[in-house]
């Protein structure tokens, strides 16, 4: 579904922001993807959004590759990942329905189908109460719920989120992420990219990845049961660190 | 469909801005408007005074009738020139009373006409220069029978001059004016599509192909200019009612030209945002 092989990528003025990077999510996984600010992790969403292309090594989106993907064909990705940032890039002077419903029309769905489409969608996030309200006067949870809505308008495969949880109150990140695991339930991976140490502790069962310095320091799938991410271990005390993930 | 819609949805979401941009675009090419009424007013002067340009060519008084035909059908023959007609000593005699009536009892008293007889040599349009004449001139010269050839040789020079130097300033200036209506329509329209560049980045986010991004933009582009090439149009048109009426008498250019204007104006336009565009495809 999405594999990085040994990413690295280079920043002319910032250096290496990411180096030597291997993973893999598999179809219907969820997974974190965390690390300190810093890190490297908005840059592993890009490169796996395709916004970037690494400086070495090569990253595989359902079937796409960076190394032979085109700017021309990059829609053909952005139809099969769906993304969600932590500022929600909704369209101001919008409602919740009308910034689906662009979403829809903009994608090649026919007339008389987008409506009825974005009405399901937001019924999909909670949201049809709120159809009619423009997106600032929504809250945050619920301009998020809009945009989660906005990124499934093309069934994608895969759902990448951003620090999607990065502006909201703990009510409203319960929510999305109760939302984030009734798509996953549906048969959609999920890549959620988050610096929260103690939101990643509540999911136990959820593949875990932590960035450190550009470099992955852990994958959960190839660490002994029950061993923590080197962040988690570094806020219990020391602890000797497990090196298995790359 | 889609385009159109989007793009009529655009003007009417943000009438201020696509109204700013539109009169941004007008008002540039009203001084291009303005430019091409004066180049087309200068060029029709100029090509009035070329009309009078020909060859007077006064023959002696004892040239003999063959001899003036033989030389009417030499000149005629050349391919610059367009007529020859001959004016005979009475003919000018008459000319003369009628152009200069102040000397009409001068004219009268006369016992013996002192005027020449003449070949009045026309050219061609386009042939009408300083090389053209000055040659025509030296060939009626060689016949013996040909006391002058006059071709106002000075006015002719600096109408020549004066075209030669109308022509450069045209280019120049009409060079100028287009890159400065270029670059504030370009702005125009590249500010227009900045404030919706939210738009466009949802637009890829959501993988819209990147014809169908540029679709509505271009045709904004292409709306703004033509909106701005009616504006620059009544603009001129108004300039030109007043200095006709008020000042002195111009010509309006020719359709032709209006309607190149508008069509440069709306394809401009739509070139400007293809490329403001560029950048922002790239952004994401």
């Amino acid at each position: 579904m999405i594999k990085l092989t040994r990413v690295s990528k280079e920043y002319p003025k910032r250096g290496h922001a990411l180096r030597d990077v291997s993973f893999h999510v598999r179809k219907g996984e969820f997974a974190f993807l965390t690390g300190h600010s810093g890190s490297g992790k908005s840059t592993t969403m890009r490169l796996i959004h395709m916004a970037d292309k690494p400086t070495e090594g090569e990253v595989r989106v359902t079937g796409y590759s960076s190394e032979r993907i085109t700017q021309r064909d990059l829609w053909k990705v952005r139809r099969r990942v769906g993304f969600v940032f932590q500022d929600f890039r909704l369209l101001p002077g919008r409602t919740a329905l009308e910034n689906v419903a662009f979403a829809l029309e903009v994608t090649g769905t026919p007339r008389s189908a987008i409506q009825s489409k974005a009405n399901r969608l937001l019924s999909q996030v909670g949201l049809s109460p709120k159809a009619g309200a423009l997106a600032h006067e929504l809250s945050g949870g619920e301009q998020q719920r809009v945009a989660i809505a906005r990124a499934l308008v093309n069934d994608p495969f895969v759902l990448l989120a951003d620090e999607p949880t990065g502006n909201l109150d703990d009510r409203a990140t319960r929510g999305v992420m109760d939302l984030f695991w009734d798509i996953n339930a549906k048969g959609m991976a999920v890549l959620m990219a988050t610096h929260d140490l103690e939101l990643v502790r509540r999911y136990p069962h959820a593949r875990v990845f932590e960035l450190e310095h550009g470099e992955l320091v852990f994958d959960s799938a190839l660490a002994a049961e029950g061993e923590l991410t080197p962040s988690l271990q570094e806020e219990r005390g020391p602890r000797s660190v497990t090196d298995g993930a790359a | 469909m889609y385009a159109i819609r989007e793009a009529v949805a655009a003007f009417k979401r943000a009438p201020v801005l696509t109204g700013l941009s539109s009169a941004m675009v007008g008002l540039a090419l009203f001084v291009v408007g303005l430019f091409g009424l004066a180049t087309y007013n200068l060029r029709l002067a100029l090509t009035a005074i070329e009309e009078r340009v020909e060859v007077a060519v006064y023959l002696r008084d004892d040239a003999r009738q063959s001899e003036i035909d033989l030389l009417l059908t030499e000149l005629a023959a050349i391919p610059e020139v367009r007529m020859v007609s001959f004016v005979s000593k009475r003919d000018a005699l008459e000319r003369a009373r009628a152009d200069l009536p102040e000397f009409g009892e001068l004219f009268s008293d006369l016992e013996i006409n002192p005027l020449p007889q003449s070949l009045e040599v026309e050219l061609r349009p386009g042939a009408r220069d300083a090389e053209v004449v000055r040659s025509i001139s030296d060939a009626a010269m060689a016949y013996p029978f040909v006391e002058e050839a006059r071709y106002g040789r000075e006015w002719v020079d600096r109408l020549f001059t004066l075209r030669r130097i109308g022509a450069a300033s045209t280019a120049v200036l009409g060079t100028a004016f287009a890159l400065v209506a270029a670059l504030i329509i370009g702005t125009a329209l590249r500010i227009a599509i900045f404030a919706r560049r939210d738009e466009i980045y949802v637009m890829r986010l959501v993988g819209a192909k990147n014809g169908f991004i540029r679709r509505p933009f271009l045709l904004e582009g292409a709306m703004a200019g033509l909106i701005g090439g009616l504006l620059a149009w009544l603009l001129t048109y108004g300039t030109y009612r007043g200095v006709y009426t008020y000042l002195f008498e111009v010509a309006w250019v020719p359709t032709a030209w209006i309607a190149l204007g508008l069509v440069s104006g709306a394809a401009f336009g739509a070139f400007s945002s293809a490329l403001a565009i560029r950048r922002h495809l790239r952004e994401i």
